[in-house]
This record gives structure tokens, sequence and C-alpha cells, in this order.
């Protein structure tokens, strides 16, 4: 009784740990400290959960065996992998190791209802309703977000295309298919049949595939913080049926922030939840075709980077903006040699960071930080905008749908209402693209064909290179 | 009668922590969005704290397979999820000695700032 109190006082102070560790992660200076903290109360809990009576360790060798193996196996595994990923591939890196979260939560609520429905046919009274119910939600949440993470993994991956995958009918399917698993949850509770929590959970599965399919590329790091806060509330799902109370409180934490979180990244794309989950955006786009026919017709003009580098070199104001083409050609640390450059020569330079720029909030800042720009040099979009007239060259690296004037001025548009950092306004506009494909919207930019605009085609860090070169020879 | 008490005790806690998640992540700034994410899909890892208890619990060989993958699926969470976070957060620290480039460009107090 008393090792439970103890074990029981530990998991609050973890509780409070990662409350504490929520909170400084909304501090740049705390953040990391938060991190540890958080991780450092996890490795106590898991430590105090060997000695935890309910697992009954002490008793099951086999069991404890097993346990340790499968913790080294995915430590193992997972310390690798976490290092080892490219920071462009760390969207869906979060994606996986959320999926996994909440598969394993949907298995803890498999194997709690295996054994109960065993002890019941031993002669053991029926689970009291609530309890099944408690566990058909941890397995249902879990499952969606482990298949739906999947998806999402496998589309940021580009194994399948990021373009939505849409059929006729879609909703209506998706709709009867959550019916479905309502109406075989409901009979697994009234029934304790295991064939039926089975089928809820190969349903569920496919829920999870199948709602994410018709989510565009662009849209995923919505969907990713989404099933985020999916696997919290399956845990705290997992915490009411193993009543524990850190289980609750740290599930519930993630649950209720990741949907905030969630909401806000939408609201920086200018679109409510609700539009970026069931609108198939892309599918928009592709409909209204014409636009791409109209666009091989205009005229693009693309410089040399010897011109480009005079007009840098002898700018007073250039303002950086990069996007997921410089993310991907890892030409962070070639931007920041080429800002350095501007500024030894006395260019005012900054660099104007969208909201949703890279791939997931705040992931351009994170690409930069690692090139070591500092903090001052980097705008949000809101203190970037006022200063963009006054401008002389706007350098948009790898970015596309982000300064995309559409956004302001077609109401028609599929990104309308969406803010933009507002690189038409700069005397000049410089675009380094690999090629003339449009941004994830799938939409032309008219920005691209507009007179002050040059285009430089090519991998961003090597167009980036010639750049410092032609600025350091002029 | 104790097990209706009991619930009561744990949807009064998970009503408070709504709030409290609600009220911690309201005023983060969106640089720190990404790496909110990543920390709180580690925090969720904790799972494996319930993937334990069942692990330690199964018995027959279908409890005893799922229990492991149960704790392997958590592992990976809670493992990957901490490093993760900690190598994003890592690179929002200056690393004294790469800005003197910089220190040359903006002087010492460009210096200070990037500290």
């Amino acid at each position: 009784m008393t090792l439970t109190i103890w074990i029981n006082l530990i998991y609050l102070l973890a509780a409070v740990a990662f409350i504490v560790a929520l909170k400084g992660l909304s501090s740049p200076k705390q953040a990391r400290n938060g991190n540890l903290l958080a991780a450092a109360a996890a490795v106590v809990a898991v430590g105090a959960t060997f000695f935890n009576p309910e697992a009954h360790f002490s008793h099951h060798t086999t069991n404890l065996i097993l346990a340790i193996v499968a913790m080294v196996l995915g430590a193992a595994i997972a310390v690798p992998v976490a290092r080892m990923v490219k920071m462009t591939a760390m969207p869906q890196l979060v994606a996986i190791f959320n999926g996994v979260g909440g598969g394993a939560a949907a298995l803890i609520s498999i194997v709690v209802f295996l054994s109960d429905a065993n002890l019941h046919s031993l002669g053991a009274p029926k689970p009291a309703t609530y309890a099944i119910v408690e566990g058909m939600l941890g397995l249902l949440i879990g499952c969606v977000s482990f298949s739906g993470s999947a998806i999402a993994f496998i589309k940021l991956q580009e194994l399948i295309t990021g373009r939505p995958i849409t059929y006729p009918g879609q909703q209506v399917i998706n709709g009867l298919v959550g019916v479905a698993i309502v109406g075989l949850a409901v009979a697994t509770v009234l029934t304790d049949s295991v064939a039926l929590m089975v089928a809820t959970a190969v349903l569920s599965l496919v829920l999870g595939i199948i709602f994410v399919l018709p989510i565009g590329g662009a849209d995923v790091p919505v969907l990713i913080s989404l099933l985020n806060s999916f696997t919290g509330l399956a845990v705290a799902a997992s915490g009411f049926t193993l009543n524990n109370n850190l289980l609750i409180i740290a599930g519930t934490l993630v649950g209720a922030s990741g949907i905030l979180l969630t909401r806000m990244m939408s609201k920086a794309m200018g679109r409510s939840l609700s539009n970026v989950l069931f609108s198939a955006f892309g599918s928009v786009v592709t409909a209204g075709g014409g636009a791409d026919g109209a666009g091989e017709t205009r005229q693009v003009k693309s410089g040399t980077p010897e011109d480009i580098g005079v007009l840098l070199a002898y700018a007073q104001k250039v303002v950086i903006i990069p996007g997921y083409g410089l993310a991907v050609a890892q030409a962070q640390h070639t931007a920041r040699e080429l800002a350095d450059l501007l500024m030894e020569r006395g260019v005012e330079v900054f660099y104007a960071i969208h909201p949703v720029a890279g791939r997931m909030p705040g992931h351009m800042n994170v690409l930069l930080a690692e090139a070591n720009v500092p903090y001052d040099e980097l705008k949000e979009m809101d203190e970037a905008n006022p200063e963009m007239g006054t401008a002389d060259v706007a350098l948009v690296v790898g970015a596309n749908d982000t300064v995309n004037p559409a956004a302001k001025n077609t109401p028609g548009s599929p990104i309308y209402g969406m803010p933009i950092i507002n690189a038409d306004e700069a005397a000049n506009v410089i675009f380094l693209k690999r090629s003339m494909r449009p941004g994830f919207a799938g939409i032309d930019n008219d920005l691209l064909f507009d007179d002050k605009t040059t285009l430089l085609f090519g991998d961003a860090k090597d167009t980036l290179s010639k750049l410092v070169k032609a600025v350091e020879d002029a | 009668m104790s097990n209706t008490t009991g619930i009561l005790e744990f949807l009064t806690i998970f009503v408070l922590a709504v709030f409290v998640g609600n009220e911690v992540v309201a005023r983060v700034p969106s640089i720190l969005h990404t790496p909110l994410m990543s920390g709180s899909n580690a925090i969720h890892g904790i799972v494996l704290v319930g993937a334990m208890i069942v692990m330690g619990t199964a018995s027959g060989t279908v409890q005893m397979v799922l229990g492991f993958l149960a704790v392997l699926l958590a592992t990976l969470n809670i493992v990957g999820g901490f490093t993760v976070t900690d190598r994003m957060l890592e690179m929002f620290k200056a690393k004294p000695g790469e800005n003197q480039g910089r220190a040359k460009a903006k002087g010492a107090d460009a210096e200070g700032g990037a500290k």
C-alpha cells in the first residue's frame, strides 16, 4: 500500500513536470530546459513503474524481461533515427513518432479488453460499462491516429503523391465508415465480443487512412498537429482504463494544447480547420486548371547570377523570403553567407518568415537557427510586411504560395484570404526556383510574370552560391 | 459506489487538465510551434507507463505479443520524441565562435545579441 502511494506521488511529480515543461516550451530561453525536464520526469516515472504493484513485475519475470527487451529495442531504433534524420524531414519524423504512440494506446485497450474477457469467462463479473467505453475510445482514437500518421508520413516522404486523393462520394463514404465504427463500438460494449472489438479496430484503421488521403501535402502539418492531439486523447483514455492519473493528465494536456495549436496553425494559413480537413484543397485547384493554359502563353523574365548580384550589391534594403525550396536544398547556410556578405557592404538585410514557411509553423526558424542566423534578423510576417514597400529587392528563395498576390487580389483563388508576405510591394522581386512548377497549393503565381520580377532557375543552394560569387565580384 | 466515485475523480482531473493544457500554450510564439508540437508529442509518449503495466499483467501468447508491441511502440514515441525535440531546440542556441564573420559585419552589438 505504501509503495503504491509513493509511486503515485512520483507520477504526480512527473505530471507537474510535464506542465512546467510545456510552459517552458513557450519561451526560446526556457524551451530546451523544459524539454529536458520533461524527459527527466518521464525517465523517473518509467523507472518507478517497474516497482508499481499494478504491473506485477515482481511475480512475472518473463513479462519483466520482455518489457525490458522491448524498451531497449525501441530506444536502439529511436535514438539513431531521431539523431540522424535531416532537419527538413522533421515533420514526417514527428508524424511517425506520434503514430506509434497512438498505436501503443490502442494496443493497451486491446490487451485490457482481452484480459477482462478472459477473466469474465473464468467467472469474474463483467467489467463496468463505462470501463469498456473508455477502452473502446482509446482503441478507436489510437487506431485512427496510428494509420492517419502513417499516411501523413508516406505523403510527406513523397512515397505517394502529396496531392489530395479524392474519389466521388468520398465524404459520404467516410461518414458511413464513421457511423459503422460507432455502431460496432456500441455493439462491442453491449456484447463484450472480441470479434466485434477487432472489427472496430480494423475499421478505425481504415477511417484513419481515408480521413487523411484527401488532405493535400501543404495541409499535412496541420493534420499532424491534429493527430498529435488525438494521440494525447487516446493516451488519456488509456489512463481512464488503467486508472492512472499520470496518463490522464499528460494525455489531456497534449490533447487540449494540440487542438489549440492546430487552430493557430490553420489560422496562420487563413483558413478554418474544417476547411483544411474537408475541402480537399488541391482538387478544387486542379478543377480550375484553366490558369495553367494561360500561364504557358505568358513570358517570364529570367536573369543571370551576375545581373542579380549587381542588383543585390547596390541595393539599400534586401528582404530574403525563404520557403520550402531553401529547406530541401539545405541552402540555409549559403543564404546566411549571402546575407552576411551584403551586410558587410552596408546593405540592410532581414529575413521575412511566413508563419507556415517550410512545412510546419516555425520550421523555417529552426532551419535558419541551425545556420546560426540571429533572432534579430528574422522578422515575422506582420513585422516584415510594413517594410516591404521600402525594400529594393525581395529575394524569394524557394517560396511560392506564401508570396502569391492572388491571396489578396483574386477572390476566386483557393488561397484567397491566406495572409502572405507582400513581396509584390518591393521595387524588384527575384525568385530563385527550381522550375516553373507551382507550389503546394498547385496554382499559378502572377508575381512570376510581373515586369519587376526576375527568375533564376536552379537548385537554391547552387544559385545562392552563384549569387555570393557575383556579389563578391560586383 | 466506490467505482463511481473513482470515475468521477478521474473525470475531474481530466476536465482540469483540459483547462491547464489550453492555458499553458496560449502564449507560445509561432517560432516555437514546431518544437512545441514535437515536445508535446514526446510527452504523450508517457503512454509507455501504461504499456508497461499492461505488459506486466499480460498472460497468454496473444496478450504477451500485443503487450510487447505496445511497450516497443511507446518507447519509440517517448525516446524518439524527446531526442528530436532536443535536437530542434539545440539549434536555437547560438554557438560561440561561429559568429565571427557576423561580428565584423554588424559590430559587437549584434554579436552580443546572438548569444
